[in-house]
């Protein structure tokens, strides 16, 4: 729709070919066999899948993958629904204390979880939800980044097309539901990638909070699977690669609506 | 009744009665532990027993720490590198996606990839192209363009950078996808109508991509911001021990909060630490709210 | 006395069965909580371990929970103020102290852990686990240090595969003769890999800095003293190879067990817990020697990880927890953990029967343990990363050993300082 540029095409594949070769050197070193894997050779000389057999065959692995399933999908749907409510809301509602809402919900990504998993387990473990599934999403169900993103987004539609909606009888949250969200597509669906993806990825607090290994997310399996003093990289890097599948296809399913929510803004702006 | 409401108090209350939930939640899983986090930071606790009510002392600890100013200074330079670093490729990126027509979808999966993989198998990669020659990918090349091989990971001076490196490398593909979402999100009649004036694409740039993306960099400027000053992962990953070496050399503050709170279980001097990090961010994303020109 | 029976053959069953013989008939069943972190052959050993003891004592069950290496400690310190987590927990010795001032652990009881007995039967270095007369926890297991080395290296470079260096002299040699470089001067193949994050640290601390004349702490471990010559002449030993003898590059192949395991480096100083993942390594064919002498003198550094009962375990569960430790501490379970885990018995009876101290692999880490010394840590982390520092010191910004040692020694001696 817009110029061809094919020098700007080529460097732009180039970089992205760059971009990618540290985890091709990753997928590479899951190919290897175990006396391979020093070669540093990027291509493995005889590709083996006995790392990734050991791994799924590893009994508990479809479990640990049903968990971090289910975990980053309902964290996703809540944080959605919720931070782009509270997005909405600090956006396109004038009311008194709207400024402080806003700094108090984005000072919350100023303190490292690190810090945090110790309040959390304590109030886990008060509220009996230690070693299960909701003691795992329960901190994720709402984001201070979701929030801030979303009201970002929702700063940048028209306010004639909310009044106009108001003028039509719809109440506040009908505007909301049926108007402002269908119009910050590609946000929804940048937010759900990167919700899906930290939760997929989340290891420190799932590890502190489950004790039963058919708690575990994918995560906390792979990391448990090695030890003190075991260093088998091509373990990790066949972990990791496998980690990587349904986040990928996530981001592929996904990334269409970041480019093909064309905004019906553009009709009316 | 709510009919004698004026239209701003029904706003008010629309706007309270959405917020009702999420705050509850916040006040509950983010700011009580925060609050807890500061009165922690008053006492010496090393997690069992009582907690000792110590008033200053742990901030006077802070200022007397010569380990503490070092890994302060890195987390400086972790934000003053990597800012302008990597929001500047994640523009340029991005811009040009925007206007690519063949295999977009593919090559925005390249530059996202990254994004997707976890540190620590990424890190290992990394340290393996950090390398000496004959082994390093990095020193190959520097020694076939006719440079000497540099000691990277193991020196002082270039630690820090070398580190960053795969820390920006990671963070790229979010950014290039919320630029990618902002610049689409700008109504395309905008471009029409500049386009029926004749305006070139470096005016349309400057007059209309840039300013209506202001919500999407102030966003990205806060989120980037946030990220490099809580960089972690990869100086943990990439350092003998997990340390931060060598000498302290990419030594940033979450890790030296990390390793006070659960190797030296020194739990109200670590909390300290988080508030001056908090203290530091906090005022940081105020004055780029400032600065940015956020309007109400 | 019981240490002195040979009990290899008849153990087991028969300590279980003393255990159960002991007990009062209980009517509550009881169930305690036991944490370790994951590592597959030590969950495997103590997962049979606790089916013999809950066969013998069936009132009580034991809750086996692992944590990743990385986080274990992390793992503990966010389950102990909410009152969770373990009723005996598996802590790294130099870790005590930390717990203990953190009173974590209660004192097992002398009636039935007799410190005579124990001082007796046990490595002497367990008795960094006695406090003002009582043991406060208790290994199963003891490791200590050895020189690998790989034969197809020697053969490579025409040393005999059959004979490792056995001095600091011949070290140097055979390091010399197996460096490999390329055209230009890039290291290929190490003659030894050197990690200071590794075991390296230790071997300085407990090995080399003794074996040069010097004392790494006074015997009562509450003064720093190796800022003496002979300390630092054992220090520049080490920090030599890389710098004057370069037949190591700190780093290389990203860290030393990396390199060893990729046939890159001729030699190297490891643990005994390290055999298990050069077994596992094709094409590595490495051989175990004890760490070389320096004029006749030998020295090595012991470690293990040791059973606690914490704070948490009260009434009924801490009379469990009790037996629960006394059988991870018999001979049965020490030989168990041998043969699944490859860790040496903590009983001296046990791992100086013939068929253990001849071993091939296990023989010169047993043998090692007889000269062996465990540093008193107060802070191990801490004090790991200043000997870490002290030789990029050296290595990096090319200071003199012995200004950086008195750097250290002032740091090091700042955390002695803190022990109560």
């Amino acid at each position: 729709m817009r110029s061809r540029h094919p020098v700007a095409w080529i460097l732009l594949l180039l970089g992205g070919l760059t971009m990618v070769m540290p985890f091709v050197f990753m997928l590479a070193t899951s190919l290897k066999d175990n006396s391979e894997i020093y070669d540093l050779a990027l291509l493995p000389k005889s590709p083996t899948l006995d790392n990734y057999i050991a791994i799924l065959s590893t009994s508990r692995f479809p479990r640990w993958f049903a968990v971090s399933a289910i975990v980053a999908t309902a964290t996703t749907v809540s944080v959605l629904f919720f931070d782009s409510l509270v997005g909405y809301t600090l956006a396109k509602f004038r009311f008194r204390g709207r400024g402080l809402v806003f700094v108090l919900i984005l000072s919350t990504l100023m303190i490292p979880t690190e810090m945090l998993v110790i309040p959390w387990y304590v109030m886990a473990k008060s509220m009996g939800w230690l070693d299960t599934v909701w003691g795992i999403m329960f901190p994720g169900m709402v984001t201070g980044f979701g929030v801030f993103l979303m009201r970002q987004f929702f700063t940048g539609v028209p306010d004639e097309l909310i009044d106009a909606a108001r003028v039509d009888g719809l109440n506040e949250f009908g505007i909301f539901w049926r108007v402002a969200l269908p119009l910050v597509t590609p946000a929804l669906s940048a937010l759900a990638i990167f919700t899906f993806l930290g939760n997929w990825t989340a290891f420190l607090w799932p590890l502190i909070v489950t004790t039963s290994p058919n708690l575990y997310t994918v995560p906390v399996g792979l990391a448990s699977l090695s030890g003190e003093f075991q260093t088998d990289w091509e373990m990790i890097m066949t972990g990791a690669s496998i980690a990587v599948l349904p986040t990928l296809v996530v981001f592929m399913v996904l990334q269409r609506n970041i480019i093909t929510g064309i905004m019906m803004t553009g009709l009316k702006g | 009744m709510a009919a004698r409401l004026t239209l701003a108090q029904k706003q008010s209350v629309w706007a309270w009665g959405f917020l009702a939930v999420p705050l509850g939640y916040f006040a509950l899983v983010r700011f009580w532990p925060a609050v807890d986090g500061f009165f922690l930071s008053l006492t010496r606790w090393n997690l069992v027993g009582p907690r000792v009510f110590v008033g200053i002392e742990n901030y006077r600890r802070l200022v007397g720490d010569p380990v503490f100013w070092q890994v302060l200074g890195n987390t400086f330079w972790y934000l003053l590198l990597g800012l302008p670093i990597s929001l500047g490729l994640a523009f340029v990126i991005a811009y040009h996606l925007d206007r690519v027509r063949y295999g977009q979808g593919l090559i925005r999966a390249l530059y996202f990839v990254p994004h997707l993989t976890t540190a620590t198998a990424m890190a290992w990669v990394w340290r393996w192209f950090y390398q000496p020659p004959p082994v390093g990918v990095f020193n190959g090349w520097l020694v076939w363009l006719g440079f000497s091989a540099q000691p990277f990971l193991r020196s002082t001076s270039q630690a820090l950078p070398a580190v960053l490196a795969p820390a920006i490398w990671a963070a790229l593909g979010f950014q290039v996808v919320i630029f990618l979402a902002g610049i689409r999100a700008i109504p395309r009649s905008y471009y029409e109508a500049a386009e029926i004036d004749g305006a070139g694409s470096w005016q349309i740039l400057r007059a209309i991509t840039l300013p209506l993306l202001r919500p999407t960099f102030v966003f990205l400027f806060i989120t980037t911001s946030i990220g490099f000053l809580r960089i972690f992962d990869y100086v943990y990953n990439m350092t003998p021990g997990g340390e931060g070496g060598p000498l302290n050399a990419t030594r940033p503050l979450v890790l030296n909060i990390y390793q006070t709170a659960f190797a030296r279980m020194d739990m109200g001097y670590a909390s300290a630490q988080t508030v001056v990090l908090f203290a530091i961010l906090l005022i940081l994303s105020l004055l780029q709210l400032r600065l940015l020109g956020e309007r109400k | 006395m019981l240490g002195r029976r040979n009990l290899l053959g008849v153990a087991v069953g028969t300590a279980a069965g003393t255990i159960l013989a002991t007990a009062p008939a209980r009517a509550q069943p009881v169930e305690i909580e036991y944490w370790q972190y994951t590592f597959k052959e030590r969950v495997e050993a103590m997962d049979e371990l606790i089916k013999r003891f809950q066969a013998a004592n069936p009132d009580i069950t034991v809750r086996h929970v692992t944590v990743p290496y990385d986080n274990y400690r992390t793992r503990i310190a966010a389950a102990v103020p909410a009152g969770e987590g373990p009723d005996v927990v598996q802590l790294y010795y130099g870790w005590l102290d930390a717990f203990m001032q953190a009173k974590l652990l209660q004192p097992l009881p002398k009636t039935v852990f007799d410190p005579a007995t124990i001082d007796r039967e046990f490595f002497p270095i367990v008795g960094n686990m006695k406090i003002d007369g009582a043991y406060y926890a208790l290994p199963t297991a003891v490791r200590a240090l050895a020189l690998f080395w790989n034969k197809k290296l020697f053969k490579e470079a025409g040393l005999d595969p059959q004979k490792p260096p056995a001095t600091l002299e011949e070290l140097i040699t055979v390091a010399k003769a197996t460096t490999k470089r390329d055209g230009s001067g890039n290291m290929v193949s190490e003659g030894i890999a050197l990690d200071v994050a590794g075991q390296d640290l230790h071997w300085i601390r407990e090995g080399l800095i003794r074996q040069f004349g010097g004392a790494p702490f006074s015997p009562d471990g509450r003064k720093v003293t190796y800022t003496t010559p002979e300390a630092v002449a054992g220090v520049t030993w080490y920090t030599n190879l890389v710098t004057q003898e370069k037949v190591s590059e700190m780093g290389f192949m990203t860290d030393q067990v990396t390199a060893f395991k990729a046939g890159r480096a001729a030699l190297t100083v490891d643990g005994s817990f390290r055999l298990g993942a050069f077994d596992t390594q094709r094409g590595l064919d490495y051989a175990v020697t004890e760490l070389p002498a320096y004029n006749g003198k030998r020295s090595n550094f012991a470690s293990y990880w040791v059973n606690g009962i914490t704070s948490k375990a009260k009434g009924p569960k801490f009379d469990a927890a009790v037996k629960f430790l006394q059988f991870v501490t018999t001979e049965e379970a020490m030989k168990l953990w041998m043969e699944k885990v490859g860790e040496l018995p903590a009983r001296v009876a046990l791992a100086h029967t013939d068929a253990v101290k001849n071993h091939p692999k296990y023989g010169p880490f047993v043998r090692g343990l007889d000269y062996a010394v465990a540093t008193d840590f107060v802070d191990e982390s801490a004090q790991r990363k200043i000997m870490m520092d002290m030789v990029d010191r050296v290595v990096i910004q090319k200071m003199p050993v012995a200004q950086s040692l008195a750097i250290a020694a002032t740091e090091e001696q700042k955390i002695l300082d803190t022990r109560k």
